[in-house]
C-alpha cells in the first residue's frame, strides 16, 4: 500500500471512531451480554436539573448533650429510613464534617412535607399524670395509620413486649386519668385511661387528617433522631424548573457550539475542519468521561462544560497560527506543520498546566457545586490536549500526504 | 509584518484600569457588595406566576406581611416568573408569602426555593478567599519555576487585577454575589493565566531570538504576533458563553455575565497589564543584561 492510501485509511478509520461513538452517544449499544446506554440515560443530572431537595442538617445539641460520632451515625440512619418511606429514588443521605448530614433528593414534588419528615427529631414521649415518662419512641414496635370507628384518623401503635409492660402498669396506676402522648414537647393528645391495656396497643388520636397521620406514623417508624438537628441549607427546585434549565443551557450549548465550529471553518478552512473534528471528539469524549465517572451534571457543570469548548479550540488556534507563519515563511505544508506543531507545543503545556492547577485547587478547597464545576474544568482541559493535539495533528498529517489538496489557500495561508 | 506599538502606551492601558478598578473600590467602599443569600444566609423563593402580572402589586402584597429588606424582581422569558428574596424567614413567614402570592394570583406556584444558614455563607467565603489565595500561589511558583521569578510577579497582578475587576463590575452594577460568582472567579483565574502565559511563552522565545532588542521592543513583537490568537480563542470563548448568556435561563444568568466580564478583563490584563509590568520589572535591570 503506498503512502496516500495509507493516509486515506487512517483518515477513514478516525472519522468511522467519531460516528461510532456519535451513534453510541445517541442510541447506545448492545454488544452481546454488554450494553452501552445512550448519554440520555447514562448521565446523572444534578438537583438543579431534575429537580428535588439539597437539605444540609447541622447537629445542635441541647444543653448538657454531645455530639458523638454514634449518635451522628445513628442520625443519619433514622434520616435514611424516613426518607426511604418517601419513596425516592436514589436519595443521598451522607455525614459531612463532624456535625453536619448532607441529604439530597432527587425528584420530590412536595418539598414542603419532604423537609418536614427528614428535620423532625420526632421524639415521641408517653407521659404520666406525674409527669414522669412511661414510654418513649423505643418501646414502639409498629405505627400504621388508620380510621377508627368514628372514621377520625389515628396512629395506631404497636408495643413491644417491654413497652407492652410498661404500658399495662401505667394503665393500671393512672386509670381514669390522662396521659398525655408528646412528640418533640408538643401535646398531640391526652386521652384519659378507660381501662387497663395489656395487648400492647395504643392509639393516637387527635389528628387533623390522615395525611398528618401517615406521616407521623412514618416519622414513628423511623425512630426519633438521637439528637436535634437544624437546617442550614435548604435549596429545592421544582421538577418544571430543572426540565426548563436542562432544554435551555442545552440549546444554548448547541447554538455555541455551532458558532465555534463554523467561526473555526471560515476562519482557518481546511485546518479549520478538521479542528471541528477534533472538537467533536472533545465533546463526546468528555462526556464518555463524565458518565465513567458517574460525575453528576449541573447547571454550572454545563456552562463550564460550553465554556470549556470555546477555550478547547484554543490548542489549535495557536497551532495553526505557528502553521501560517511557517506558510508564509515558505515552508512546504509538510514541514510548516510540523513545524507549527513543534513550536506551539510548549506554550499548550504551559497554559493549559496553569489551568488545571487553578482547577485542582478549586476541587480540593471548593465545596458542592463547585466542585463539580472544577472537575469539568480539570477533564476539559486534559481532553482538549489529546484533541487538539493528537487528533488534530494525525487528520492534518494524513490529509496532506493524501496530496488530495495542495493548494496552500485552503490552509487559509 | 506590522509591529503595534503597545509598549508606549502602557501607562494608557494602566490607567484605563486603574480607573475601572477605582471606581470599583469607591463603589466598594460607599455600598459595598450585594451578598446573595449564599453569604448572608436568607430565603429565595422563585415562583411561576403563570400570567402577566404587576410587579409593584407583588412588592406590596409582600411588604403588607411586615417583612423587612426584602428583594424582588421579575424573571423568565415572559416576566412572569418572580423571585422573591429575604433575610432567613420562619417556615410559617414562608408560608404566608407563598399563600399570599397563590391567594392573588391563583395559578402561581413556587418552583424553586433556597434557604442559606448565615453561618454557612461565612465558611464559604473563608473558603472561596483560602482558594483563591493558594490558586494564585501555585501559578506564581509554577511561572517562577517555568519562565522567571518577574514573569510570576507580571501575571499575578494580571490575575488580582481581573479579580478587581469582577468584583468593581458586581458593585458598581450591584449583582447578588452567590456561590457560583466563587466559581466564576476560579474559572477566570484559570482562563486568564492560560492567556498570559501564551504571551510570556512568545516572549521567552523572542528573547533568544532578538537577543540584545529592548524589552518593550521584544514585548511589542510577541503581542503582535500573538494577537490573532489572542483574539481568535477570545471570540471562540465569548461566542460559546455569550449563547449561553442569552439563552441558558434565569437561574445561570448571574453566572454567565461574570464569566463574560471575567473573559473580557483576563484578554485585556494579557496584553494590556501583564506585559507591560513584565517590561517595567525587567526594564531596570536592562544593564545586567546587557
Amino acid at each position: 500500500m503506498n503512502l496516500r492510501a495509507k493516509s486515506l485509511l487512517k483518515i477513514a478509520v478516525i472519522l468511522f471512531i467519531a460516528f461510532f461513538l456519535a451513534y453510541t452517544l445517541a442510541f447506545g449499544v448492545k454488544i452481546g451480554p454488554y450494553q452501552v446506554l445512550p448519554l440520555k440515560k447514562a448521565i446523572k443530572l444534578g438537583l438543579d436539573l431534575q429537580g428535588g431537595i439539597y437539605v444540609l442538617l447541622e447537629a445542635k445539641p441541647k444543653p448538657g448533650q454531645t455530639i458523638s460520632e454514634e449518635k451522628m451515625n445513628a442520625a443519619r440512619e433514622v434520616i435514611w429510613k424516613r426518607v426511604d418511606q418517601l419513596g425516592v429514588a436514589e436519595p443521598v443521605v451522607v455525614r459531612q464534617g463532624e456535625n453536619r448530614i448532607r441529604v439530597e433528593l432527587p425528584g420530590v414534588k412536595d418539598s414542603q412535607k419532604a423537609l418536614e419528615i427528614i428535620g423532625k427529631t420526632a421524639s415521641l414521649e408517653f407521659i404520666g399524670p406525674d409527669q414522669k415518662v412511661i414510654l418513649t419512641g423505643d418501646d414502639v414496635s409498629d405505627a400504621r395509620a388508620l380510621y377508627d370507628n368514628l372514621n377520625n384518623p389515628v396512629v395506631s401503635l404497636k408495643l413491644n413486649s417491654q413497652g407492652t409492660k410498661k404500658f399495662a402498669e401505667a394503665t393500671e396506676k393512672f386509670l381514669g386519668k390522662p396521659i398525655a402522648i408528646v412528640l418533640d414537647g408538643e401535646v398531640i393528645s391526652a386521652p384519659v385511661v378507660k381501662s387497663v391495656i395489656s395487648n400492647g396497643e395504643a392509639v393516637i388520636e387527635g389528628l387533623s387528617s390522615i395525611d398528618e397521620a401517615a406521616q407521623l406514623a412514618a416519622l414513628i417508624r423511623g425512630g426519633a433522631l438521637p439528637i436535634d438537628l437544624e437546617q442550614r441549607e435548604v435549596r429545592s427546585v421544582g421538577p418544571t424548573l430543572g426540565t426548563d434549565s436542562l432544554i435551555k443551557s442545552l440549546r444554548a450549548g448547541i447554538i455555541g457550539i455551532i458558532l465555534v465550529m463554523a467561526f473555526m471553518l471560515v476562519y482557518y478552512r481546511i485546518p479549520g475542519l478538521v479542528a471541528d473534528i477534533a472538537l467533536a471528539f472533545y465533546i463526546m469524549l468528555v462526556l464518555i468521561t463524565f458518565v465513567a465517572l458517574d460525575a453528576t451534571l449541573t447547571l454550572p457543570g454545563i456552562a463550564g462544560f460550553i465554556l470549556s469548548v470555546g477555550m478547547a479550540v484554543d490548542a489549535n488556534v495557536l497551532i495553526f497560527e505557528r502553521f501560517k507563519e511557517e506558510l508564509r515563511s515558505g515552508k512546504t505544508l509538510r514541514a510548516a506543520l510540523d513545524a507549527g506543531f513543534h513550536r506551539a507545543f510548549t506554550t499548550i503545556i504551559d497554559s493549559n498546566l496553569t489551568t488545571i492547577i487553578a482547577g485542582i485547587v478549586l476541587f480540593y478547597f471548593g465545596t458542592g457545586p463547585i466542585k463539580g464545576f472544577a472537575v469539568t474544568l480539570i477533564l476539559g482541559n486534559i481532553i482538549s490536549l489529546f484533541t487538539a493535539i493528537v487528533v488534530t495533528r494525525i487528520l492534518l498529517g494524513n490529509l496532506i500526504n493524501t496530496r488530495l489538496i495542495t493548494n496552500k489557500k485552503f490552509f487559509s495561508a | 509584518m506590522k509591529k503595534y506599538a503597545f509598549m508606549e502606551r502602557k501607562w494608557l492601558w494602566i490607567s484605563i484600569s486603574l480607573i475601572v478598578i477605582a471606581s470599583g473600590l469607591f463603589s466598594l467602599a460607599t455600598r459595598g457588595l450585594n451578598w446573595g443569600v449564599d453569604f448572608t444566609g436568607g430565603d429565595i423563593l422563585h415562583f411561576d406566576i403563570g400570567e402577566p402580572y404587576s410587579l409593584a402589586e407583588a412588592r406590596q402584597k409582600i411588604e403588607s406581611l411586615g417583612l423587612k429588606n426584602v428583594e424582588i424582581k421579575e424573571a423568565g422569558d415572559n416576566r412572569e416568573e418572580l423571585i422573591v428574596r429575604t433575610p432567613v424567614l420562619s417556615q410559617d413567614q414562608k408560608n404566608k408569602l407563598t399563600q399570599t402570592i397563590k391567594e392573588r394570583w391563583p395559578k402561581a406556584q413556587l418552583i424553586r426555593a433556597e434557604k442559606v444558614d448565615a453561618i454557612i455563607g461565612k465558611e464559604l467565603q473563608r473558603q472561596a478567599l483560602i482558594a483563591l489565595l493558594i490558586a494564585n500561589f501555585g501559578v506564581l511558583l509554577y511561572v517562577a519555576f517555568r519562565f522567571e521569578f518577574k514573569s510570576g510577579i507580571a501575571a499575578i497582578l494580571a490575575l488580582v487585577h481581573d479579580v478587581l475587576v469582577m468584583i468593581s463590575f458586581y458593585s458598581i452594577f450591584y449583582i447578588p454575589v452567590d456561590v457560583t460568582f466563587v466559581a466564576a472567579i476560579l474559572t477566570v483565574v484559570g482562563y486568564s493565566i492560560n492567556d498570559t502565559i501564551v504571551i510570556f511563552d512568545r516572549i521567552r522565545e523572542n528573547q533568544r531570538i532578538m537577543g540584545k532588542a529592548k524589552f518593550d521592543d521584544i514585548a511589542n513583537t510577541s503581542i503582535t504576533q500573538c494577537l490573532t490568537r489572542s483574539i481568535n480563542t477570545s471570540l471562540t470563548t465569548l461566542l460559546s458563553i455569550i449563547s449561553l448568556y442569552f439563552l441558558g435561563g434565569e437561574t445561570i444568568k448571574d453566572f454567565t455575565l461574570a464569566l463574560i466580564v471575567g473573559i473580557v478583563s483576563g484578554v485585556y490584563s494579557t496584553i494590556f497589564i501583564a506585559t507591560p509590568i513584565w517590561s517595567m520589572l525587567r526594564g531596570q535591570h536592562k544593564a545586567v543584561r546587557a
